[in-house]
């Protein structure tokens, strides 16, 4: 059984439709990278298997190891292994990012049946995830992303996905706002967390991300369809000719 | 936005009925009739055993109110309050002196106890009967005053804290028992022409606490007062006195609760806080009256004048607050920082929800050299309430080098709420250093998503963004308190997201 299995899928926001019957399956451990130009419904794609409030799914269907995925809340599909690392992740004032992390986890488990973890394994836990991200100490005790550098909120998304263990990473624009260096740590933070238990869905406009994170298969989005798939060398085939094509393709 | 949509119709359908401190307790109790007159007065100052002088004050202070009118100013609307058609005076029955805890009602006990505030259990660790095995010292202690309707029923400790000299009784007591100290400090912070309210509690106020903690003591333990609102068309009207002497210190601590009616209820108190020279009081209210149902209907209309003097130099008072429950809310708890290098503070969290509407704050006037003042205030609307922070900051001529620093932060659940800040500030010393910062912000849809995203369901999201946005204010209360705060404010919020 496929890991995720997009059919059809037709979504509206207000009175507008965005993405027009957009399919795609994603088995266990592998990369997806899901490619396009602005507007093409890239992140509406991602805010919809996530869970977003806000968009309409008047066709089609999601499914997540065969459930219905359309029919949870936001929550759940956390729990059942759904993880959104966020183009703009936001900031909670107040809310220590250690308190935030281990409020987050405990729900998860609970929602899983599993006991809450205890607190000085959690902290092992943490520790021992954040060292291999170059994540200061003190990082974790400010609010969540409250005065964090753009490459400071995207380790702090790694450390989320490290931590929770989904089966299932969509990264949307992980490389937006991100200098080659932050870039290069973070791109090394999700290659860590490759796995065949894992698979990957990397939302990217550019194909720098993915010299960084090599894909096993590539989409090309345009106009709220996926209009080509490939492999790998399909990203580096469309560095060179842009996206014009598949625009007036779609 | 159908997250917005949702949190709005659930917000609807809310009943604040979930309100659990809105049980009666059935017990007789003796009523003075409806109305107010000087008869009735007299009738409580009777009732009271009072000696002349306090009679006398009372008379005066209705005689005043009688040419006062209510004030307006507030951001609050309610319908005209009669106030011939409110009862001023009840006590349960019987009512005579009790001696220990056995002679109170048992319903009174119960009612105590379902709100959490143990007297017995309390009692037992006075050591009246220590319990088996275990080691009464190492309980953290809390003497409790338990206020129901007019009278108070029991105070707790007294023995232990008579030992360390600290005076911890009904303020009934206090008039009978030390009228020097009660003659010369009542009235002497707010006075009884002070205001609408604050005069109309001189006239009739029939128990509240006594504090006095005497030169270079440090109360042993923290003291707290719960007021108990039972009876029907009674005004509650408590009066607290606390006079902390030379270098002393003192906690106190006091919680609030009603029972659940269709109508609405006057409570009209004053607080009055006096700290000599180097003395510390620190005041934490949890004010969870009964706010009304989700058609705004009944509900505690709360008119609280609390206002403290730093009348010693370095003295310090510091009010803390949780507001969480009456329809009205009409307070402003207030430091005079009469004393060279005396410090005022004000942290606050006020919480809206229903049609609730509080407008409260506080003001710091700066009248001694070097004086300090900072002011942290959290107001929280959900539902339709609106939320208001009214704030004073004022610095007299001779306030040399006064400083303030204000920070006002509003948290908006939902689109149909309100919160307004409106701060006054007046420096008439130049060297005066007064900040004001304030925020509005939203529990936003990105906000709840990501939390979501992560496993939180929206109420525990919720729960989450506002703790962490009333953290700061929090941290000031005593342990104890702020867990019980903390569990307040999710309750509050119930239901307050779809």
């Amino acid at each position: 059984m496929a890991l995720l299995e997009v059919k059809d899928l037709q979504v509206r926001v207000e009175d507008r439709e965005i993405l027009h019957g957009l399919s795609l399956t994603v088995n266990d451990g592998e990369v997806h990278a899901i490619m396009g130009p602005n507007g093409s419904g890239k992140s509406t794609l991602s805010h919809v298997i996530a869970g977003k409030p806000g968009y309409e799914v008047t066709g089609g269907q999601i499914l997540f190891r065969g459930e219905d995925l359309l029919e949870m809340e936001p929550d759940e599909r956390a729990a059942k292994g759904v993880f959104l690392a966020f183009q703009y992740p936001v900031e909670i004032p107040g809310v220590t990012t250690m308190n935030f992390l281990r409020t987050a986890l405990n729900a998860q488990r609970k929602a899983r049946g599993e006991s809450e973890l205890l607190v000085p394994d959690f902290l092992k836990k943490v520790r021992s995830v954040a060292a291999g991200l170059n994540i200061p100490q003190d990082m974790l005790k400010r609010g969540v992303n409250v005065g964090f550098s753009g490459g400071e909120k995207k380790r702090n998304e790694i450390l989320q996905m490290a931590l929770f263990e989904p089966s299932l990473c969509i990264l949307d624009e992980m490389d937006s706002g991100l200098d080659i260096d932050a870039l290069r740590i973070a791109a090394d933070g999700v290659n860590a967390l490759r796995s065949p238990e894992r698979a990957m869905v990397v939302i990217t406009h550019y194909q720098r991300l993915l010299n960084y994170i090599v894909p096993d298969y590539v989409h090309v989005m345009a106009k709220g369809r996926v209009v080509k798939s490939g492999g790998k060398e399909l990203a580096l085939q469309l560095e060179e000719s842009g996206y014009a094509q598949f625009e007036d393709a779609a | 936005m159908p997250a917005v949509q949702e949190t709005v119709d659930r917000v609807r359908r809310i009943d604040v009925d979930q309100y659990r401190y809105g049980f009666e307790t059935l017990i007789e109790s003796e009523k003075a009739p409806k109305g107010l007159s000087e008869d009735i007065v007299r009738f409580i100052s009777e009732k009271k055993n009072e000696p002349a002088w306090m009679l006398e004050w009372r008379l005066e202070a209705y005689r005043r109110w009688l040419t006062m009118t209510e004030p307006t100013w507030a951001r609050v609307n309610y319908p005209k309050i009669d106030y011939q058609d409110l009862y001023y005076y009840a006590a349960p029955k019987p009512k005579k002196t009790l001696s220990s805890i056995d002679e109170i009602d048992p319903e009174i006990l119960k009612t105590y106890e379902k709100l959490g505030i143990p007297l017995r259990e309390v009692a037992i660790l006075e050591g009246v009967e220590p319990p088996p095995g275990g080691e009464p010292s190492e309980q953290r202690k809390i003497a409790v005053d338990a206020v129901f309707d007019s009278v108070s029923v029991a105070t707790t400790f007294q023995k232990e804290l008579k030992k360390a000299g600290v005076i911890f009784m009904p303020i009934s007591e206090a008039i009978r028992e030390h009228p020097e100290l009660v003659r010369k400090y009542l009235g002497s912070v707010v006075p009884t022409s002070d205001n609408f309210f604050a005069t109309l509690n001189s006239a009739v106020f029939s128990d509240g606490s006594f504090v006095y903690v005497p030169p270079g003591v440090r109360c042993p333990m923290e003291l707290s007062t719960y007021f108990r609102i039972n009876e029907r068309n009674t005004g509650q009207f408590e009066r607290t006195l606390i006079i902390a002497d030379k270098g002393s210190y003192v906690s106190y601590l006091e919680g609030c609760t009603a029972p659940q009616r269709d109508e609405n209820q006057l409570h009209a108190a004053v607080v009055e806080l006096v700290a000599l020279d180097d003395a510390e009081i620190k005041y934490s209210t949890v004010q969870n009256w009964y706010p009304g149902n989700s058609e705004g209907k009944g509900g505690i209309y709360n008119f609280v004048t609390k206002r403290g003097d730093c009348r010693g130099n370095h003295s310090k008072i510091s009010w803390t607050q949780v507001e969480t429950g009456s329809a009205i809310t009409w307070k402003y708890p207030s430091c005079i920082l009469r004393g060279d290098n005396s410090r005022g503070e004000f942290y606050s969290i006020a919480i809206s929800n229903g049609y609730q509407q509080v407008d409260s704050g506080t003001k710091m006037l700066h009248l001694g050299k070097n004086t300090s003042s900072r002011i942290i205030s959290k107001g929280i609307a959900a539902g339709k309430s609106q939320n208001t922070y009214r704030g004073l900051v004022t610095a007299h001529r001779k306030a040399t080098g006064a400083r303030n620093y204000t920070a006002c932060d509003s948290l908006l659940i939902g689109d149909k709420c309100g919160a307004h800040t409106v701060p006054y500030v007046e420096a008439k010393n130049s060297s005066a250093t007064f900040e004001h910062e304030a925020t509005t912000s939203k529990i936003s849809e990105d906000v709840l998503f990501y939390c979501t995203q992560r496993g939180l369901s929206q109420e525990e999201a919720v729960g989450l963004v506002v703790n962490g946005f009333v953290k700061d204010v929090l941290q000031q209360l005593p342990m104890e308190f702020a867990v019980e705060a903390q569990k307040l404010i999710s309750i509050s919020l119930e239901g307050s997201v779809g």
